[in-house]
């Protein structure tokens, strides 16, 4: 372990704020990057569903 | 091992092939990124040593340098689905041109963003024109164009086409980019330091930055397979598999 | 309008009001570059645009930074190259439109033709009738942006060839979006990262003349810029028209 203790590992030798700043934008996009996508891909299933189930339901 | 994989790409060219076999390969791409990153992250963050001359902000490279060789990577996988939709006629290339977009995009915004911001303790300013964020800012614009592109055309097939033929064209010049830039770099600049100098890094810098390259590949394609299913099922809603997969829901 | 089973249905697309019974790509250049010429030289208004643009351009710059020599000669070269660029992009926007409403391009693609010669023939008279002006106007500006007298001559050379490389790659946007109608903005997002290494080699020669050196090897590299682009862009913009034209 390079620091010594939690407070040195945030303060990142005076450039923590810096560091943290690009870790934080870095996660929530590449979060949002898989998040999205499957959030999408959910929704596209239900909706075809839902249409589906519509279109049959017309067809009877 | 030639033959399987020749039977892979064509499989992968029918949507419901691809499917099928991208669900199998999800959750594979999804723990060996979350894995990968987080190994990296703690090594990179927690264990490596201080770069000297940097100081701690050094740490940000274990995110610019994966995110700048991705953002280049994607757009020549994008230049190749585009060659295989335009030569093969392979639709399912450009679903895949199409999720890789957003993705490299990100990537790119990334790279520029971090690299601003390493910029300010180790050149005193949030903007360096220099010859790598420059190249990058000029990616950065390649992408949008793509993505506009696809947003303004209609139908589905002339989007298609015609995005495949600017990422093509734009690969083309990806290297005439960077080699004027970092010659007007070279020119203009005064002496200062480069961003990444590179002394021989010990391994336990350099492990973490492979932990992370291999990561964000990996969620590189998580990302990507799950807006490529999402738009395959779109695509295809009218067919007779997508129903089938549908009813069962 | 008849025409034998094993001649080129020329009728169809009259290049020129004899027939063009030659199927040789030379020929079918030079009759394309006949009829472009006789198109594009009775737009006056597009022909007047560009140029216009240019000086007013290099105008605003004095009068939105500072009249002083001190301020605008380090970057006359750099203020004239993008006025110039822009003003091409902005001559290139409707290169194809006009042909795309009246329904020739569509005929044009169809006659059997290959397009290659026939877009090339295009930029080219384009270039002529666009871009050589603008060469030929910036010493005059440059003068108003106090351009130190040993870069002229290397600011006209430059033009010229970027000028060149700019129409062709330009067209290559311009064709992907000809069915687009306010195009505008979408036309110069997808061209301008390709333009970026012809600024810099452009603007890279004017600089090298003025700190004195030589600057062949700047204009080496534009001119091998516009010789590629030469070759290969007319495929593209043949390529990207066919795209386009296939939604319609």
């Amino acid at each position: 372990m390079y620091f010594n203790s939690l407070s040195d590992f945030i303060n990142m030798g005076g450039h923590g704020l810096y560091v943290w700043s690009s870790y934080a934008l870095t996660l929530v996009l590449l979060l949002s990057s898989v998040l999205l996508p499957w959030l999408n891909l959910k929704r596209t299933r239900k909706q075809l569903s839902r249409q589906l189930a519509r279109e049959a339901a017309r067809t009877k | 091992m030639w033959n399987w994989l020749k039977t892979l790409y064509h499989r992968l060219g029918s949507p419901k092939w691809f499917y099928q076999i991208t669900g199998k390969w999800l959750p594979w791409f999804a723990m060996s990124s979350l894995l990968l990153l987080g190994l990296g992250l703690v090594l990179g963050l927690a264990y490596a040593p201080m770069d000297y001359q940097q100081g701690n902000s050094f740490r940000i490279m274990y995110i610019h340098v994966p995110a700048a060789f991705l953002a280049q990577s994607v757009y020549m996988m994008m230049a190749a689905a585009g060659v295989v939709l335009l030569v093969w006629k392979m639709k399912m290339a450009d679903v895949v041109a199409q999720a890789l977009a957003p993705i490299g995009a990100i990537m790119t915004f990334i790279s520029l963003v971090t690299g601003a911001i390493w910029g300010m303790p180790t050149w005193g300013t949030w903007w360096m024109w220099d010859a790598r964020l420059t190249s990058m800012l000029i990616l950065f614009f390649l992408y949008l164009g793509v993505m506009a592109l696809r947003e303004a055309l209609s139908p589905q097939e002339v989007a298609a086409k015609a995005c495949a033929l600017l990422a093509i064209v734009g690969v083309i010049n990806i290297p005439i980019i960077k080699y004027s830039v970092d010659w007007w770099y070279t020119l203009h600049q005064p002496a200062s330091i480069k961003l990444t100098e590179k002394p021989a890094m010990p391994a336990s810098m350099y492990l973490p930055l492979l932990f992370m390259v291999l990561g964000f590949y990996a969620l590189l394609g998580w990302s990507v397979l799950l807006r490529a299913r999402a738009e395959v099922l779109r695509r295809e809603a009218k067919s007779g598999w997508v129903r089938e997969l549908l009813k069962d829901k | 309008m008849n025409q034998i089973n094993n001649e080129k249905p020329a009728a169809f697309c009259r290049l020129t009001p004899e027939a063009v019974n030659s199927s040789s790509l030379i020929g079918v250049f030079v009759a394309a570059l006949k009829r472009e010429w006789q198109l594009q030289v009775r737009r006056k208004g597009d022909l007047i645009n560009p140029l216009v643009f240019f000086a007013l351009v290099v105008v605003l710059f004095p009068l939105g930074v500072s009249p002083t020599a001190e301020i605008l000669a380090p970057v006359a070269p750099g203020v004239l190259w993008v006025a110039a660029l822009l003003a091409v992009l902005m001559s290139l926007d409707a290169l194809f439109r006009p042909d795309l409403q009246d329904g020739s391009l569509e005929q044009l693609l169809v006659c059997g033709y290959s397009v290659a010669p026939l877009s090339l023939a295009k930029v080219l008279v384009h270039w002529l009738l666009s871009c050589v002006p603008l060469v030929l106007l910036a010493p005059l500006l440059g003068i108003m942006l106090y351009l130190p007298w040993q870069a002229q001559g290397v600011l006209m050379l430059s033009l010229l060839l970027g000028s060149l490389a700019l129409s062709l790659v330009g067209a290559i946007g311009a064709a992907l979006t000809t069915g687009l109608g306010k195009s505008g903005v979408l036309m110069t997002l997808l061209v301008l990262p390709f333009y970026m290494p012809v600024l810099i080699f452009g603007t890279g020669a004017m600089q090298a003349a003025i700190n004195g050196h030589t600057a062949l090897a700047h204009l080496a590299l534009l001119a091998a810029l516009a010789l590629v682009a030469l070759a290969l862009s007319p495929w593209a913009i043949a390529a990207a028209l066919r795209i386009a034209v296939s939604g319609e």
